[in-house]
């Protein structure tokens, strides 16, 4: 039973009754968790999520440059961008969508201001490949889009200590480290709240000057 | 504090030489992580263009919310009869495009129809100002402490 590719709309199925939300719900804020392929973040949007994680699609159509190997034919290729998300209800009123993002960049515009919009980010690392999210902070930095950095806790990953971790990454003294187990929600939870606290931190420090 | 500068043999208390001071590729320690290097603006990142103007389409985010506010005419498109049965209740048009199967520019354009011809209402989501909202913030830190 294969609904997602069938032309009849009359059997698609929406949220479950429990995962309605309530018609006082008049807006919604968003947390991007992003980070290397694999590193967690479908698993910590899961883990937090109210509802089963849903997945949102986009088509990407590019040009085929710098491919030769058919030469002579169409070389636009449309490929298919899947994000997962995941969503919290904060009160009556208010909604949180968290969204996990592939890091690179050409898939981020995609989706209308899915950086720009959001409240901040998550980059979740694995330190066994460090260097993947090396591209993503930068991003984020040049987009003023504050974020936090999660190091989800693999059994077999190194160790290093926060500062290590910080002089690494290139990052201020102020930017939050923390260690995580995404599948965890009670410690993703607190990478949620680490993160809020943080931008809470930012906001203060602006009204002062 | 002056980081080790040179690429002899690094210092065996493992502390990475900091980016500005010394490459990490210098650095001799294997249990180092990699050391990121800033991006600069002699080395922009290349720009993908989407073709083709949006302009005609509203502007929805990922998480605007989505209100049915009539029933679809017999006559409707399937996609927009879909839209309006599934928001009864109020639904972001990232949970549509899942619940549809549907890419998210498509949903955007069913949205768009709908919105003109007032079958739907968009509750525009809090997005990020220059100063966020700090009573928003500790709203939403009281929700996850509740979780």
């Amino acid at each position: 039973m294969d609904f997602r590719n069938s032309k009849n709309t009359d059997t698609i199925t929406g949220p479950r009754s429990e995962d309605v939300l309530p018609h006082t719900a008049s807006a919604a804020v968003k947390v991007v968790i992003v980070g290397g392929f694999g590193v967690g973040k479908t698993t910590m949007v899961g883990s937090v999520s109210e509802i089963r994680p849903l997945t949102t699609e986009e088509t990407m159509t590019e040009a085929g440059i710098g491919v030769d190997d058919n030469y002579g034919s169409e070389t636009k290729t449309a490929t298919t961008v899947a994000m997962d998300f995941g969503r919290i209800s904060i009160s009556d009123e208010l909604v949180l969508y968290l969204f996990g993002t592939p890091g690179q960049e050409r898939f981020w515009f995609l989706w209308n201001g899915l950086f720009e919009g959001a409240l901040g980010a998550v980059v979740l690392i694995d330190t066994r490949r460090l260097e993947v999210s090396f591209d993503v902070i930068g991003r984020l930095e040049e987009r003023g889009v504050p974020f936090v950095i999660a190091v989800n806790d693999f059994p077999d990953a190194p160790h290093h200590p926060v500062e290590t971790l910080r002089r690494a990454l290139d990052l201020g003294p102020g930017v939050p480290i923390m260690a995580c187990d995404a599948r965890l929600r009670e410690s993703s939870r607190d990478v949620l709240m680490t993160l809020m606290r943080y931008l809470h931190s930012l906001t203060v420090a602006a009204a002062r000057v | 504090m002056t980081p080790p500068q040179g690429p002899a043999h690094g210092p065996s208390n493992g502390e990475l030489p900091s980016r500005r001071d010394a490459p990490a590729r210098d650095a001799p320690d294997p249990d180092a992580p990699p050391q990121r290097e800033r991006r600069s603006p002699e080395n922009p990142e290349r720009l993908y263009i989407l073709t083709g103007e949006d302009s005609e389409r509203a502007p929805l985010d990922l998480v605007t919310l989505i209100v049915a506010q009539g029933e679809a005419s017999p006559m409707a498109q399937p996609e927009h009869s879909a839209v309006l049965r599934l928001c009864g209740t109020p639904l972001s048009v990232a949970e549509l495009s899942a619940y549809l199967a549907l890419p998210f520019s498509v949903v955007t354009v069913v949205l768009t129809e709908l919105l003109a011809t007032g079958l739907v209402q968009a509750r525009a989501p809090i997005v990020r100002s220059a100063l966020p909202d700090r009573s928003l913030l500790e709203a939403v830190m009281h929700g996850l402490q509740k979780l």
